[in-house]
């Protein structure tokens, strides 16, 4: 079944191509006047205040971490959700669906900790 | 059949096709959403390039090409071209798996992980907003793309939860099996109320639409992660958010909605039906596929001018404390129903009472959090706000207290 999977790939080659065409066209036809005020970072129209690249809020780190454990978890539903309907017939019904329940409990047990200990506000 | 033909001629011509309703759909768009935005407002909106301001479509394309190119001097030079070219491919790789009509003529190509491949492309343009964020070495433009990478990333994950229902119920990630599944029974829509009303908030904090466009909010943060691009490279971001706002519509409509049948039980406008009328049959489908994935876009202009925005601590209590044990809550009473469905030995004649019951459940459950989302604040913290100010202690006579 890969044949299925090549046209994805012609059409990446035929988007990548697409895309470079157009920017390198905007960078040859548009205009060119350019000045240092003009290139600096912008800042409202003032010089540079302070450095640009600041510290920044530790919870957006901690909102990704978080986003890689809850993720994974929608990962892993996904196989089961498809073979679970068939399954649900058969004897193995049972078993798959409390397989689940005790999976996504493990996580809500991790998802009340984090909620408790405030890792979703934003104050 | 000459296997170059079928591999490589066929889809590229398919593609071809689909690539140009979807760049004239996209550009399409921008005029028609500023023209509504214009009709809600009370204003006019463009109506000077050509009939009714139609032109405006070349025009606007043609003056971003036009533009000063402008590279800012403290930008790190790689990543600050490539951030545009990121968010564009994925949004245009979708479209060869969407099925705009009766397979196998309507699609470019059918991979039996469709939806799977189609929630890892579209996850990957969070990349470059960040990347394009951090490589302007602008301070705006690095809080727009850190705020934007938190929102898509913490609406990801509802997002991905809330196809699971769907998947439970469909048994397959084949996007033309979920619409045959759903023109055998019903739209997913209504088994699926609470997944489809995730599926679509979420949709709308993926693609960075009103009420949650944070990442530019422009009273904040000048342009968000696009402040320092101009000319071609800010078209592209608009270009990503605009194709993804369609590919999410298209999703929504292949999901929920029963992509290009209009059936129930196996009746009115089916696959078989379609395939009867030959090409004709395929060209309706499309018809209403793009009927409900345009319904669904001005929605998307209809919330804009509606809905004031977010704040971003809002947006987060949301995403997190409300979508993700909704979705979750979701797959585990879906999940009962069709163990039940099984243990019982109903069948597949009598799959109503299933959905039925579904439909009921995820109605009363909806109505509830809505009830719990829109009743404000929770009497907790308003009981907690202190009455009178508190006692301050000196850092001297901690002990004493």
């Amino acid at each position: 079944m890969t044949h299925t999977f090549v046209p994805i790939l012609l059409m990446l080659l035929f988007a990548v191509v697409v895309a470079g065409t157009i920017l390198g066209l905007n960078s040859v036809i548009g205009r060119h006047q350019r000045n240092p005020s003009k290139l600096a970072p912008y800042e409202s129209g003032v010089p540079l205040l302070d450095q640009n690249r600041k510290r920044m809020n530790v919870r957006f780190y901690q909102i990704a971490m978080l986003f890689i454990l809850f993720d994974i978890e929608a990962a892993f539903l996904y196989p089961w959700a498809v073979i679970y309907r068939g399954a649900s017939h058969g004897p193995s019904g049972l078993f798959l669906f409390t397989e689940m329940l005790l999976f996504i409990a493990l996580l809500g047990v991790g998802y009340v900790y984090v909620w408790k200990k405030k890792a979703f506000d934003w104050k | 059949m000459n296997p170059w033909m079928h591999y490589l001629l066929w889809p590229c011509i398919k593609f071809a096709i689909a690539i140009t309703i979807v760049l004239t759909v996209v550009a399409g768009m921008t005029w028609i959403e500023r023209r509504l935005l214009g009709l809600m407002q009370a204003r006019l909106g463009p109506n000077r390039v050509g009939p009714q301001g139609l032109f405006q479509i070349i025009a606007d394309p043609i003056k971003l090409l036009m533009k000063e190119d402008i590279m800012p001097s403290a930008a790190e030079k790689v990543v600050y071209v490539l951030g545009p070219m990121i968010p564009l491919l994925p949004a245009f790789l979708v479209f060869c798996l969407i099925p705009f009509g009766p397979p196998p003529a309507f699609a470019v190509t059918r991979v039996n992980v469709g939806l799977l491949l189609i929630v890892a492309l579209t996850s990957t343009s969070v990349y470059g907003i960040i990347l394009g964020g951090w490589a302007s070495n602008n301070k705006y433009s690095l809080m727009g793309g850190l705020r934007s990478a938190a929102q898509m990333v913490s609406y990801e994950v509802p997002f991905g939860l809330s196809i699971v229902g769907v998947l439970m119920l469909c048994g397959s990630f084949d996007l033309v099996k979920i619409i045959e599944y759903q023109e055998r029974h019903v739209w997913n829509l209504f088994p699926q109320l609470v997944a489809a009303f995730i599926f679509f908030v979420s949709m709308n904090a993926e693609s960075n639409r009103t009420p949650f466009d944070l990442p530019e909010a422009e009273s904040e943060l000048v342009a968000g992660y696009h402040t320092e691009y101009s000319g071609m490279k800010f078209a592209f971001y608009m270009l990503s958010e605009y194709a993804s706002m369609l590919v999410n519509s298209c999703l929504m409509t292949s999901l929920f909605l029963g992509g290009w049948t209009l059936s129930v039980g196996g009746y009115g406008v089916t696959t078989a039906a379609l395939r009867s009328m030959g090409l004709l049959g395929g060209v309706i489908g499309a018809a209403i596929f793009f009927g409900k994935v345009m319904t669904l876009m001005l929605v998307y202009v209809w919330f804009r001018a509606t809905f004031p925005r977010f704040r971003f601590d809002q947006l987060m209590d949301l995403g997190w404390k409300w979508m993700i044990p909704l979705a979750l809550a979701n797959i585990f009473v879906t999940g009962i129903l069709i163990l039940a469905a099984g243990t019982l030995k109903i069948g597949a004649d009598t799959y109503w009472y299933g959905e039925l019951a579904l439909s009921i459940v995820g109605a009363a459950v909806l109505a509830f959090t809505l009830f719990l989302i829109t009743r404000g604040r929770p009497a907790a913290t308003v009981a907690a706000r202190p009455t009178e100010p508190p006692k301050v202690i000196h850092a001297s006579r901690v002990s004493e207290a």
